[in-house]
């Protein structure tokens, strides 16, 4: 069953979804519960806890707050919010969360032959 | 070269594979650059770089002598995924003498 390109429930083990690789699907979902800061393509910059993450990279945070409150404040009584995928443009991450061989190791692995 | 399948350059992205736990320069959409530590990348040239420093070059234009003035600005982030969506090219770093 797992393997059909149209599968709409999440793989339990973040497994093969929709055929494609799954590096930073991977990646992010060890990073639930961090503090992150992503940045979106208009600019906007939230800060939040890393709530969850899908295979689009759409981006759950919690607990959030605008990183320039005095010129972005559409958002001052956000707390929660969901960010599509699409319009992220970076995702500042805390330095020390991260394995740098474990990641260069699965780099190597997932990008020969894709 | 041919005997090694893991090491073989067949496509542009074995290219990049090649400059991983180097440091690359990135350009981007909207007139922004990137330089810093390639640490993992996929096939859409979503990318996590270490040790990065973004520069914005925007261009003033005067009101009165219609000159065009470029501006930069500069911001160093420790670390940084970026989304491949934004990406233009990828190379090592150019030399700026």
């Amino acid at each position: 069953m797992g393997l059909s390109f149209y599968i709409y429930e999440r793989s339990k083990l973040g497994g093969v979804i929709g055929g494609g690789l799954q590096l930073f699907f991977s990646y992010f979902k060890d990073l639930v519960g961090r503090e992150v800061t992503v940045e979106l393509k208009n600019d906007l910059a939230i800060r939040g806890t890393l709530h969850s993450v899908d295979q689009y990279l759409n981006i759950k945070l919690e607990n959030t707050r605008v990183v320039d409150q005095d010129k972005y404040p559409h958002m001052l009584s956000v707390r929660n919010c969901f960010i599509r995928g699409s319009v992220v443009r970076y995702v500042q991450l805390p330095p020390e969360a991260v394995d740098i061989e474990l990641l260069h190791d699965a780099t190597r692995r997932e990008a020969r032959g894709g | 070269m041919a005997s090694e399948e893991e090491s073989a350059v067949k496509e542009p992205l074995d290219l990049i594979r090649l400059s991983l736990d180097e440091r690359i320069y990135v350009k981007l959409r909207s007139d922004r650059e990137l330089r810093g530590k390639l640490h993992a990348y996929d096939q859409h040239l979503n990318m996590i770089l270490g040790d990065v420093e973004e520069v914005i070059t925007t261009v003033e234009i005067d009101d009165e002598t219609y000159e065009e003035i470029l501006r930069s600005t500069k911001r160093i982030i420790p670390f940084l995924f970026v989304r491949g969506d934004g990406v233009i090219l990828v190379s090592p770093p150019l030399r700026t003498a």
